[in-house]
């Protein structure tokens, strides 16, 4: 147990769920959180722990079940990431409100860049809305020792408390010792309290008011407290960080050789902020740097506008990752010692593209041929690389595909010409949350089609179950959800499966859905082809179809342009197209594709 | 154990060719010889196909990410990336590349460059391309000189392959022929 292990952030957290006793872990993936879950289950699977861990359809769920353990005296913890907050803020505001039982750990990963997500809002704002306490760590290290430190908290203060990892925690490696596993002896005792567990507005500002003394109580808990990483500094300057800034600003202190210049206080809990700290900081100091991601949480709560630096004055950048460049400058400039630092170079990295071989390839393909000028409202997943194709016009949140369809057909609908409108929708995406955005366009009579990429997986963040799948987090057997039942069940008559890899009855397919959409309302067509990606459970269909390039190719490009396969090269200077077998899937899907019939199998 | 061991290294490549295991590689080498590690990764969309980045840092480090001009060395799986990531390098920090044209000697960082891809061809493993230029790296950086020698040996990667591979014993073979062929191709 005492041997160095190479950690994940993400495995790193799990493994502090684990051995700090947790009873119920529940998730839904999103990068950067999507690996603690994984985690937390192979930990459970390896010790034989009597634990429940899931996969859920949506963030919103995953935050419920972690929470009724709570409310049965149990530890739980329910992971995601930032946006996914979003989706599970309702029952956080209000579980706020009721607190806890047993310790209940939400882990809210941020990513400020954004390198995977679509904003990058600040999770420890979401915890200053609900009135929870957040934790910051700055290494995966630290991440799993703030795991015992939440519960901890938790259970003191009978509160949700968030831990807040950014994307360079979760996805950093660090060599870490594991501690004893100890499962929860602990029986779940759920106690009748209607007065607070379905409390009524009346008993609501009661609770509130409790929350507001456990805020104060949080405020000057002790062991949460800033820490002074120099006491032996001291001066009229002072430097305030948290999280992975607190990091990158460590070594940088130490190349500039300025620990003995200026303390430097790195703050564990940016909410509620240690009010002892708060007095003291801006008694000792006339000016004071805060460097934070992604907002200035510790900033605002630094009352002394005058005395103090960060976000809010603009000395540190409001928008993006602070990188350690970009720390280090801030930190120069603000020591007095500035200097011309070398710019990371803009080169545009190679954009992202679908994998050679994704069926989500061939539907876009399809559609762009079915209904070459319709709307093409997406969703969140691989497919959004649809856009490489000109098959996604709009991407906003989990589900919008579907309800801005029906937007779209609302606002068209009194036009005399009305647009053709193909949503695409990955299947994990469907369940989380286009199903009741598909019932509202079912009683609308929305007039569009919509493909479910149904590649059988969750397969941006690494190829977790949907409850289509029918295995759990751990490879479990669990109950299949049919989604053409599901879809009927909606009310949906024009209901089809096919594999887009068969384009040519595919695209046909697509044509009729289209023109039955036009005349009678929503179509629904299921796309089904597994991921090629999914190792556990690979597709027994694919990798068939040896292609070839014959001499008939005059490299026009149209598959270059219109297929973007990364298995099709562009050989300039033969000018023809030829095949990388790296990266081919032998799926055979572009023999379909090449107008001059040039990409044949290899007979 | 050399406690003052501190090396920075950026490993580059695109989405597939195993940037992040060689990468994992290289630490759990590290952990293996006593020596503290991070390494930063990229996950999630960029990894299909995008631009694969990671950073190694072996040694007393408290941030996962390198700064520009710190890096000791950089390994690049995909030529187009010395642009994109020779910021990173310290002045005469090394390169190691694969390249297939013509010889670059118009760098003022040692670069050492090796047509990983068409190796890779040889042994019929188009997926090795990754192994095949950490084999390479291991041979030419431990022949550079005290400065810029690696923390590990070809000999500790072995055995961490082979630890890492124990349970897929169809992998581990072609995974040690492919470090041996960028290790063996510098001598010829």
């Amino acid at each position: 147990m005492t041997k160095k292990k190479l950690m994940l952030g993400n495995e790193a957290m799990a493994r502090g769920l684990v051995e700090n006793g947790c009873a119920v872990a529940t998730s839904y993936p999103g990068t950067p959180a999507s690996e603690i879950l994984g985690a937390v289950s192979a930990l459970q699977k390896r010790h034989g722990l009597s634990m429940h861990t899931q996969w859920a359809v949506n963030e919103k769920v995953a935050f419920e079940i972690a929470y009724a353990g709570s409310m049965s005296g149990l530890r739980t913890s329910v992971s995601m990431k930032q946006v996914g907050l979003n989706v599970a803020s309702d029952p956080l505001m209000s579980a706020a409100y009721m607190g806890t039982r047993g310790g209940f750990v939400i882990i809210s990963a941020d990513d400020p860049g954004p390198h995977s997500s679509q904003t990058e809002q600040d999770s420890r704002m979401m915890a200053m809305m609900a009135k929870i306490p957040v934790l910051d760590p700055d290494s995966p290290a630290q991440a799993k020792d703030m795991i015992a430190l939440a519960y901890e908290l938790s259970e003191k203060f009978e509160i949700p408390v968030m831990l807040r990892p950014t994307t360079r925690v979760c996805h950093s490696r660090q060599d870490i010792v594991g501690k004893a596993i100890a499962e929860t002896q602990n029986l779940p005792d759920f106690q009748k309290d209607p007065t607070r567990w379905a409390a009524t507005p009346k008993f609501r500002f009661q609770l509130h008011t409790q929350l507001e003394k456990k805020l104060a109580g949080m405020a000057a808990y002790e062991k949460t407290a800033p820490v002074c990483l120099n006491p032996e500094a001291a001066g009229k300057k002072a430097l305030v960080v948290s999280g992975v800034v607190a990091a990158h600003a460590k070594e940088i202190f130490s190349q500039l050789d300025l620990w003995k210049t200026i303390p430097v206080y790195q703050v564990l809990q940016p909410f509620p902020l240690h009010e002892k700290f708060t007095e003291q900081i801006l008694a000792a100091h006339e000016d004071i740097l805060v460097i934070e991601e992604t907002t200035g949480v510790i900033e605002m709560q630094l009352a002394h506008r005058q005395h103090v630096k960060g976000k809010i004055n603009r000395s540190v950048p409001r928008v993006g990752e602070l990188a350690p460049e970009i720390v280090e400058k801030v930190i120069r400039k603000f020591a007095g010692i500035e200097q011309e630092l070398i710019e990371p170079l803009q080169v545009p990295g190679r954009r992202p593209t679908l994998c050679a071989g994704c069926p989500h390839r061939a539907s876009f393909f399809a559609i762009k041929k079915a209904a070459p000028r319709a709307i093409y409202t997406s969703d969140i997943g691989c497919y959004t690389l649809g856009i490489n194709l000109g098959a996604v016009d709009t991407v906003l949140c989990m589900g919008a595909a579907i309800s801005q369809a029906a937007g779209f057909y609302h606002v068209y609908k009194n036009q005399t010409k009305r647009p053709d409108i193909v949503a695409t929708i990955g299947d994990s995406t469907f369940f989380h949350a286009g199903l009741p955005a598909l019932i509202d366009a079912v009683s609308q009579n929305v007039h569009f089609v919509l493909l479910i990429l149904d590649n059988r997986t969750t397969a941006m963040t690494g190829n977790q179950p949907t409850p289509a799948s029918g295995w759990g987090v751990g490879s479990e057997p669990l109950v299949v959800v049919d989604i053409e039942k599901l879809v009927k069940g909606c009310g949906i008559d024009f209901v089809r499966t096919a594999d887009p890899y068969k384009l040519d009855t595919f695209i046909p397919l697509v044509r009729e859905a289209v023109i039955y959409s036009r005349k009678n309302g929503p179509a629904v067509v299921i796309a089904r082809h597994p991921c090629l990606l999914d190792r556990l459970h690979p597709d027994p269909s694919a990798g068939r179809v040896k292609v070839e390039i014959t001499d008939d190719c005059d490299g026009c490009k149209y598959c270059i342009d219109h297929f973007e396969c990364p298995a099709l090269v562009l050989d300039e200077e033969n000018e023809c197209v030829r095949i990388d077998t790296a990266l081919c899937s032998d799926c055979g899907v572009c023999v379909h594709v090449c107008p001059k019939k040039a990409i044949q199998p290899v007979t | 154990m050399n406690s003052s061991i501190r090396q920075q290294i950026v490993i580059s490549g695109v989405g597939g060719q195993g940037v992040l295991f060689v990468t994992r590689l290289l630490a759990e080498a590290a952990i293996d010889k006593g020596l503290a590690v991070f390494t930063s990764e990229t996950h999630g969309m960029a990894q299909r196909g995008g631009t694969v980045l990671s950073h190694l840092k072996v040694g007393s480090f408290a941030s996962p990410l390198i700064r520009p001009m710190q890096a000791d060395g950089l390994l690049v799986l995909k030529m187009e990336n010395i642009a994109r990531h020779y910021f990173f390098l310290k002045k005469k920090g090394w390169i190691v590349v694969n390249h297939s044209g013509e010889d670059m000697d118009n760098m003022a960082n040692p670069v050492y460059s090796v047509n990983a891809d068409s190796l890779a061809a040889k042994i019929d493993d188009p997926r090795a391309v990754n192994l095949i230029m950490l084999g390479y790296a291991m041979a030419v950086i431990s022949k550079t000189g005290d400065q810029s020698t690696l923390f590990c040996s070809i000999g500790e990667i072995r055995s961490v392959l082979k630890k890492r591979l124990a349970a897929r014993p169809e992998m581990l073979g072609p995974a040690l022929d492919a470090l041996e062929a960028g290790y063996a191709s510098q001598r010829v």
